[in-house]
């Protein structure tokens, strides 16, 4: 039997993203949910919401990526996320020679792409600076959301940080707080310190062709999108699904797998 | 004469207790202990001196807690290892070495040895930095004073003759290496590169030199005859991968058993325990044995020498005749020397159009996760 749709499912270290693809490659569902505590529960849990949607794991093949991706045991075959990301942007952009930034909540990867295939990859070693993970902590020092930080930044100016350490550049920016700086300005800073970490990483990464994108929780931002831009001198593209582009690729893995299985019939 | 085990004895597990028990043995056989480090050590001189040389090369973490009690944090994880064991004589090897012989290689190790020598004898031989000048002089002289300090020290006599004959027995043990590597040129390679690896390496912790050598060829023998009849315990689909740079015998698990593990097979090591240190033969008919003997360790392309020139040409090669995807550096946290060495070392691998990952590891499991990703990622891309 000829299967109709194919799924990708991407277990971050904060969000969970499932999408279902088409034989023709468009997008029958997306989903986005917190991974919360325990990967293996929020795997079960896109197992029954695909299925109340119409979408039964039995009716098609399933790709599972991201750093959860060994606790989702329905899955026909495990993918990494870079390979993911890479795949999924270039169908996003729809172009082949890419360099991917993807801001993950753990980790950073720079991703180049050649001719529609990962050529080389850099992430940020057991360190948090620079991730997601740090722009929630300094949101939260803050009290306030992560896309508040980023929108207040945009108003803010001439305060950094100068600590790469998470725990370091957070009592830094305790120390702001209790000097009476203004909030935008701590924003700056902590949006400030995220694209330096990323723009050096992704420097070391230079001389690509193609376009400059992000993927990832954080590219819905248009301030971090604008910061990084100008630190690269490139324009940086966001796109709507840029946070989909993980799950997608591994949907695109998934109808790779399906049609090799069937070839192989 | 007799000899004491260490006071903690008791609470060692069962296969610590046996090695001690087995070196306690040897010693009182009359045998000597050489505790070595590295592959640049001169293992003629100790054989031909009636010396077992056994390598105190550490390997796990459990000892760099002590360690770090005299040693900055941020050290390569071996040397801190090597010398925990020492400190709290949780080695059989080291806690019996009748003398400890360390070199001038990397600025951690040379520095370590001095506190080292503390706890322990130790000798450190002066390796030259480099080749150029008056290295292969330097050297000789250097291992000339060696042979007189073990000489007067141990109260032994260090002929030519058993020079000669140490040269020609070590040759053959590393042409036996050499041909058992060799053995993972064919595609798909006969054996997996983590069960290789461990073999090359507990054939180290055999004391006899025939035994060492013949274990070896046997091992190739059955494992050529094994793959004759048509077994194939690695699949072709494979991706062929190169492991070079630190010693990794700490970090084996994390870097080549998850290779191994996502579809790739290492079918060359290039690094200390592989052919890096056991491709090159003294030459056994040389007029002066010992600078003969000297000159061959002097080929080891280190990246504890400057400049190493050696290993880019080696890798050229390697590369060809294992018919290598892609190129694994693994490098220890804090190692200067390779780790400045990858800028040059990824320039080659681009030239010759080979991909090429370089990654840093230490002996903890906090970033198991991390590291299968990447190295998962780049055999994907293969
Ligand atoms: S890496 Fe170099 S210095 Fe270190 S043990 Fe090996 S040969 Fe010796
Ligand atoms: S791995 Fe590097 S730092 Fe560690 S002992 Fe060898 S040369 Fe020195």
């Amino acid at each position: 039997m000829k299967t109709k749709y194919c799924i990708g499912i991407d277990i971050g270290s904060t969000c969970a993203k499932t999408v279902v693809l088409s034989q023709d490659k468009s997008v029958l569902l997306q989903l986005l949910q917190p991974t919360g505590w325990s990967s293996v529960d929020t795997a079960e849990d896109i197992r029954r919401r695909l299925e109340s949607a119409g979408f039964p794991i039995e009716g098609g093949a399933a790709v599972a990526t991201g750093y959860g991706r060994v606790s989702v045991p329905y899955a026909d075959k495990c993918v990494t996320e870079i390979t993911c990301h890479g795949r999924g942007a270039c169908h996003i952009y729809g172009a082949d020679q890419l360099t991917v930034i993807d801001i993950g909540g753990q980790d950073t990867k720079i991703i180049r792409i050649e001719n529609g295939a990962v050529s080389d990859f850099l992430m940020n070693d057991k360190c948090s600076a620079g991730t997601g993970r740090f722009l929630e902590i300094m949101a939260n020092t803050l009290a306030v959301r992560p896309e508040e930080l980023c929108s207040m930044a945009a108003e803010g100016g001439g305060v950094s940080i100068s600590s790469m350490c998470t725990v370091f550049a957070e009592s830094e920016v305790i120390s702001l707080i209790g000097r009476g700086e203004k909030r935008e300005n701590i924003a700056f800073a902590v949006v400030d310190s995220i694209v330096k970490k990323v723009s050096s990483q992704a420097g070391r990464m230079a001389g690509g062709q193609g376009a400059v994108c992000l993927t990832g929780g954080l590219c819905g931002y248009p301030y971090l999108r604008q910061s990084l831009s100008d630190a690269l001198g490139c324009e940086v593209r966001t796109a709507e699904d840029g946070r989909y582009a993980g799950a997608m690729g591994a949907a695109l893995s998934a109808l790779a797998l399906e049609k090799q299985q069937s070839a192989e019939k | 004469m007799a000899y004491e085990l260490p006071p903690r004895f008791a609470e060692y597990n069962e296969a610590r207790q046996k090695g001690f028990l087995t070196v306690k043995k040897v010693k009182e056989d009359g045998g000597r202990v050489a505790g070595i480090f590295c592959t640049f050590t001169p293992l003629e001189i100790l054989d031909a001196a009636g010396f077992l040389s056994v390598s105190l090369c550490g390997m796990s973490g459990e000892t760099i807690p002590a360690a770090e009690a005299h040693l900055p944090r941020n050290l390569c994880p071996l040397i801190k290892s090597s010398y925990g064991f020492a400190l709290t004589d949780k080695c059989p090897y080291t806690y019996f070495s009748d003398l400890i012989v360390g070199e001038t290689t990397c600025d951690g190790k040379k520095k370590m040895y001095e506190l080292l020598g503390r706890l322990k004898p130790v000798y450190t031989l002066h390796l030259p930095q480099g080749l150029d000048g008056c290295a292969l002089e330097n050297w000789t002289a250097e291992l000339r004073r060696f042979i007189a300090f073990l000489e007067e020290r141990f109260g032994v006599s260090v002929t030519d003759k058993a020079l000669r004959e140490a040269a020609r027995a070590r040759n053959q043990e590393r042409r036996a290496r050499m041909a058992l590597m060799e053995t993972m040129r064919a595609v798909p390679p006969p054996a997996s590169g983590l069960s290789l690896y461990r073999t090359l390496e507990g054939s180290g912790f055999l004391f006899d030199q025939d035994q060492r050598t013949a274990g070896l060829d046997r091992l190739r023998e059955e494992l050529l005859a094994a793959y004759a009849a048509g077994e194939r315990p690695v699949s072709a689909a494979s991706r062929r991968i190169l492991v070079t740079g630190c010693p990794i015998g700490g970090v084996l698990e994390k870097t080549v058993g998850v290779i191994e593990a996502s579809g790739g097979a290492v079918v060359c090591f290039e690094n200390c325990s592989g052919i890096k240190a056991a491709c090159q033969m003294v030459d056994e008919q040389a007029e002066d044995i010992l600078s003969a003997i000297a000159a061959r360790y002097l080929e080891i392309g280190c990246a504890v020498l400057s400049p190493n020139r050696r290993r880019r040409e080696h890798l050229k090669k390697l590369i060809e005749e294992f018919h290598v995807d892609g190129v694994v550096e693994v490098d220890l946290q804090s190692c200067a020397t390779y780790g400045v060495e990858t800028y040059e070392i990824q320039a080659l691998l681009r030239e010759l159009g080979v991909p090429y990952m370089a990654l840093e590891t230490d002996y903890g499991q906090g970033d198991c996760g991390q590291l299968s990703t990447r190295l998962g990622a780049f055999i994907e891309r293969l």
